[in-house]
Formats: C-alpha cells, sequence, structure tokens
C-alpha cells in the first residue's frame, strides 16, 4: 500500500566543491522525493554555488516534477546578508522556506506563501496560527520536538507539517565558525576548510565517544537521527512529510529505504538491518521519544 | 519621548540579588517565576507571588524599574501557565515583560493592551527586518539583540528600527546563538527553549578518577582536569573534545563577557541599555557588578572622549566572573 506521506530532501548543510554539489542534485532528480530545499543556509561565506546556479538546480528539478523550495540563512547578521535573502525572497517562481524572522517579514510583505523552517522555534498551536496567518503553508518543527507534543498541536487548516527524519541534527548556530578555529583561522581568512569535510568535523569526548560535528558556524549532532523505525508511529500525528538530509554517502539508498518502508515493502523489523550499513554514524532517535536527542531507543 | 541611553539592567535571581542590584545603582532589574516560564530555571532560584511583590514594591519606591523574563517557549500541554505568568506580571506591575514566543506575545498584546514588551535574546533576532517585524505585529519596544553581532553589526541595526536596543555587557557568554541552541536537550533531554536550563544540575555528575576530576552531563563526558587545574561547571559547550587527535575548547573556552572598554562606543551608536548576565549568580556577584557598572556608565556619560576603565574596576569584575578570564566575544570581529 502506498502511503500519503511524502519525503523531502533537506538543504544541504555542508560545503561540498561545486560539481560534487551539481551531480548530487543531477542523481537526486531521479529519487522518490516530493520535494527538495536547496541554497546554502549555514554560512554567507561559503560560495561554490551562487544563487544562480541554485536557480538553475530548481529549474532542473522542477522540470524533473520536484517541487522546489530555497531556504534562507538560519542567521542573518549583515546589510549583504539581507541583501543575499531578499533576492532570494524575490527569485520569482519558487517557493521560499524561512529559517528566521527577518526572512518571514519580507514573505509576509511580499504577500508570498512560505514554509516555517526548523529553526524558528514554533512550539506551541497559536505561535504556528500566526505563521498560518502571515502565510506558512508547511511547518518543520523544532528537531527536539518529541511525537507526543506534536500529536497534541492542533494544525491549521491548509497547513503541512514535515518533521525531521534522517540526518545528522542541526543542533546549534554561531557567529563563529569552529572549522576555522580548529585550523587556528579567523573566520574572515578561513580558506573554506570546511570544503574538505563534506560530513563536517567530529568532536569526539575525551574518552573517544562521537559526541558532536562541527560544520563551519553550526554544530550538528555527532549521530545519526532516524525516524526509519517509527514510521509505524506516525498515525496520530499531522505529519504529512519527512525532511531527510543530505549525506555525502548513500543517500539514494536512504531515500528508497525510507519509501520502501512507508508503502509496507520494507517492513519495521527489516528496517534496521537495511539501514545500518548506510548510516555514517551511530544512529540515534531519542528526540522522538522526548528523550535526550542521542538516545537510541530503538534497534 | 526620546530614547533612553545605557541604562543597567542588572540580574535579580532572588529577593536579596534584587535588592543588592537596586542599592548598587541598577536602572533596573529582571527577575523570572519559579518554573519553566524562564530561562534560568534552576532549584532555589526565581521569584514566587510574595517576593515579586515586595521585589516591585522595593524597586519602585527608589524609581527603579522590575523586568519579568517569560522567554522560555510555552508547549501546547502547559501554554496556560505561560500565559497565567503574563497575567501575574500585569498585576504585580512589571515595567515590561521579555518574551521569546510570538504566540505569547499576541497574548499580552490582546490581554494587556498596555504592558511593553521587551523581546528576549532568547527570540534570536539579529537583524532588523526581523526586530521590526516583531515591533509591527506586537508593539515589541526593545530587543536583547544575541552575543554573535560585531558592534558595527549593531550599529547598524540601530541605524534601521525604531526599537531600543539593549546589548549583554557581562557576565556568561553563550557562543551559539541563544534560542538557536539545542546542545543541551541533544545531551541530557532538557533544553533552555522548553526547560528553561541548559546543562541542568540534574544531569550533572563531578568524579574524581585516577585520571583526574571528570566532569559529566548525563554520562558524556565533558571535561577531564588535572589536579593542577580548576575544575569548572559543565556547560558543554565549554569543555575539551578531541577533533582530529587534537584536544582542546573546541567551541569556547570557559571565559565570560566583559564588554566594558566598548562603553564609550556603545554609547555612541545609541545603545538603550547594558545587561547583566547572572540570575543564577549570589547576590555579592550583583552587588559587586553592579558597582563597577554604575561607576562606568556614569564616568561615560560624563565624557565619552576621555573614558578609560579603571584597573580597580577590573580587579573588582575579575574576582566574580567564571574562569577569571574576559573576552569581547563577537562584538570584537576576530573572535568570530
Amino acid at each position: 500500500m502506498t502511503s500519503p506521506i511524502k519525503l523531502a530532501l533537506g538543504p544541504l548543510l555542508y560545503y561540498w566543491p561545486r560539481d560534487t554539489v551539481l551531480s548530487f542534485y543531477e542523481q537526486a532528480a531521479s529519487w522518490a522525493v516530493d520535494t527538495v530545499y536547496l541554497g546554502e543556509t549555514v554560512c554567507s561565506r561559503r560560495h561554490e554555488l551562487r544563487l544562480d546556479d541554485w536557480l538553475y538546480l530548481a529549474e532542473m528539478l522542477s522540470a524533473a516534477g520536484k517541487k522546489v523550495v530555497l531556504s534562507t540563512q538560519t542567521l542573518i547578521e549583515s546589510e549583504s546578508d539581507l541583501k543575499a535573502l531578499r533576492k532570494v525572497v524575490d527569485n520569482g517562481p519558487f517557493r521560499v522556506e524561512a529559517n528566521e524572522f527577518g526572512a518571514v517579514r519580507l514573505l509576509f510583505e511580499a504577500g508570498m506563501a512560505f514554509v516555517a523552517g526548523p529553526a524558528l522555534n514554533v512550539y506551541n498551536p497559536d505561535t504556528l496560527a500566526l505563521l498560518a496567518s502571515w502565510g506558512a503553508v508547511r511547518w518543520v518543527p523544532p528537531v527536539e520536538m518529541p511525537r507526543t507534543m506534536l500529536a497534541a498541536m492542533p494544525i491549521p487548516a491548509g497547513m503541512e507539517t514535515e518533521v525531521f527524519a534522517y540526518g545528522r541534527l542541526p543542533l546549534a548556530f554561531s557567529s563563529r565558525c569552529f572549522t576555522a578555529r580548529h585550523y587556528n583561522l579567523q573566520k574572515d581568512s578561513c580558506q573554506f576548510r570546511c570544503i574538505d569535510h563534506p560530513e563536517g568535523l567530529l568532536m569526539n569526548t575525551r574518552e573517544g565517544e562521537g559526541f558532536l560535528t562541527i560544520n563551519g558556524t553550526q554544530t550538528q549532532s555527532g549521530k545519526v537521527h532516524t525516524l526509519a523505525q517509527h514510521l509505524g508511529e506516525l498515525a496520530g500525528t499531522p505529519v504529512a512529510a519527512l525532511r531527510l538530509s543530505p549525506q555525502a554517502q548513500h543517500m539514494a539508498e536512504v531515500v528508497a529505504t525510507f519509501r520502501d518502508v512507508l508503502d509496507g515493502i520494507l517492513s519495521a523489523a527489516q528496517v534496521a538491518a537495511h539501514l545500518q550499513p548506510l548510516l555514517p554514524a551511530p544512529a540515534c532517535d531519542g528526540y522522538w521519544l522526548g528523550k535526550a536527542g542521542l538516545d537510541l531507543t530503538s534497534v | 519621548m526620546s530614547k533612553p541611553l545605557l541604562e543597567l539592567i542588572c540580574p535579580a535571581g532572588s529577593l536579596p540579588a534584587l535588592k543588592a542590584a537596586v542599592d548598587h545603582g541598577a536602572d533596573g532589574v529582571y527577575l523570572g517565576l519559579k518554573d519553566n516560564t524562564n530561562a534560568r530555571n534552576f532549584s532555589g532560584l526565581n521569584f514566587d507571588a510574595k517576593a515579586l511583590a515586595e521585589g516591585v514594591r522595593y524597586a519602585h519606591a527608589k524609581n527603579r524599574k522590575v523586568l519579568m523574563a517569560l522567554n522560555t517557549y510555552p508547549q501546547p500541554a502547559t501554554l496556560k501557565r505561560w500565559q497565567q505568568a503574563v497575567d501575574t506580571a500585569a498585576t504585580a506591575g512589571l515595567d515590561a515583560i521579555i518574551l521569546a514566543d510570538p504566540g505569547l506575545m499576541a497574548y499580552a498584546m490582546k490581554t494587556h493592551p498596555h504592558l511593553r514588551l521587551h523581546l528576549s535574546v532568547q527570540g534570536s533576532a539579529t537583524n532588523y527586518e526581523a526586530i521590526n517585524f516583531y515591533h509591527e505585529h506586537f508593539g515589541i519596544q526593545r530587543a536583547v539583540v544575541p552575543r554573535v553581532l560585531s558592534l558595527p553589526q549593531v550599529e547598524n541595526v540601530v541605524q534601521h528600527t525604531p526599537v531600543e536596543i539593549e546589548l549583554f555587557g557581562f557576565g556568561g557568554l553563550c557562543v551559539m546563538v541563544e534560542g538557536r541552541c539545542l546542545l543541551s536537550s541533544y545531551a541530557c533531554g532538557d533544553s533552555p527553549n522548553t526547560f528553561g536550563a541548559c546543562s541542568p544540575g540534574h544531569a550533572v555528575r563531578w568524579q574524581q578518577t585516577p585520571t583526574g576530576m571528570e566532569t559529566r552531563l548525563n554520562g558524556v563526558l565533558i571535561d577531564r582536569y588535572a589536579d593542577h587545574e580548576k575544575a569548572g561547571y559543565p556547560t558543554l559547550c565549554k569543555g575539551r573534545f578531541e577533533v582530529q587527535g587534537e584536544t582542546y575548547y573546541a567551541l569556547e573556552e570557559p571565559t565570560s563577557l566583559n564588554t566594558l572598554e566598548m562603553l564609550p562606543e556603545m554609547h555612541r551608536i545609541g545603545i538603550a541599555a547594558i545587561k547583566i548576565e547572572g540570575r543564577q549568580r549570589s547576590p555579592a556577584y550583583v552587588a559587586q557588578v553592579t558597582q563597577v557598572w554604575r561607576a562606568a556608565i556614569d564616568a561615560v556619560k560624563r565624557n565619552p572622549a576621555t573614558f578609560k576603565p579603571q584597573p580597580a574596576w577590573l580587579t573588582q569584575l575579575d574576582k566574580v566572573s567564571e574562569g577569571s578570564m574576559h573576552t569581547l566575544g563577537a562584538y570584537y570581529r576576530p573572535w568570530k
């Protein structure tokens, strides 16, 4: 049976060489994802792709039948950040994901429907209703929101819910670049070292436990959050789409696995064994159960 | 009415701390209730109704302001409690409430239209488009800006908004954008956004081992200290971790913010208020820090051109700061 739940490919959080990015999205055009988020959300200094390149990819994916959403930067600090943001909002045909309230203001004033991204901190129905009134048609809850809280959220008419279901969790944002710091460089002369780390830099505890991942100004989980084993628990929640966050390895197989579980081709019992060789780091799922995010509650 | 300039806003984790701040020259104090409606939800801290009434009476008698932080994010099951906290603030005669959640701002505006609203640092507004949005929709009159902007970036914000801008001047330093950090809930289940605390005490363990004193958060090793090192509280962004074979403070040193030397610049660009961090600190800390900052702000207002931080001030602040190291943080661009 085909599940009505859709898959979305989240924005690329890492800094990959231009050719790698172009080839990644050429492949993604044939994957079983309904929606593809494009654009740089982490660092304004990254420039392998400019807005025109993202728009080229948007056209290509759109022609392949995907819904395309342009994601905005999560931390907007400077006038040039705002200038870049305005260009994304004024792009013309493509929907925009707002990742902070400066973007919400611009989208509201332009009268454009938008996606309310996971960093907007929507934790309650009142705020979600406001976002709907400002033009949000889809929202991504904070990645720490447990299933029980999500199930208790009244959802405004016409609002779709998309949850973060696979990938290293984007946990924190800073103006400091921790990759540059690792290399004893200042951010303004960072030499773009994050391009050497296509899945970030693992930060271990002093007893060798992979704890967090450094990705420039963003700090991610060390483990890979996955809801693949919990897809049977989506009933009773408003979830309409699952966000799969691009990792450097095995994304095609990861997308296919999620689709197969949703459609009943893979059983819940089979999924862990199927996913295991595809994971770039140990799995976690604690947030979904209201526990510490790094916990793994299902095996 | 002209905007205020360099008001001194001090932390009050308790009634004695509130009195210490008022007695030593704070223009205003900020406080929270005894639950997770604010971002310093620590046991033994904060105000019940009786202490709140006494605190407001004490401060208002000396013509000082009392602000209440309601800066965590209400959740579906407990939304009412946050709304009741807004009602409590309005009834108790608070001068402003400090909010992060748009839904709660809408409630406050509708239910208590005369209650002044400030945008909390937990609202993560780092640009004037965001700040102006809160102003247009909820009448926000002051915004506390996250500790991630450089001073020229702050100046650009000030020039493009009618909203008063408040900056952190001294105390504990978040290296992440406030409101955009889930490291604590990833490690132990409780985050500032929902629980009102980072690296909460109940998840902390100190353990002496043959290789040194270990500090853990829900079992995760945050740091290990040799015998000659002073062990610090395991705030998880300020531990030592290993990256590519190198063990160091991968995110931030255990340091605190001190922007005293930037006061003339903050004065010039029109910062409305300076906030001192530390509701979890003692009344003695509040007294010391308030006294120094009062003297410094008075000095800069008398003559910004000749202002220089006095060595005695710095000595007094050094004595009370965490890790006894200071940084200008992101206000000074190379920090980034």
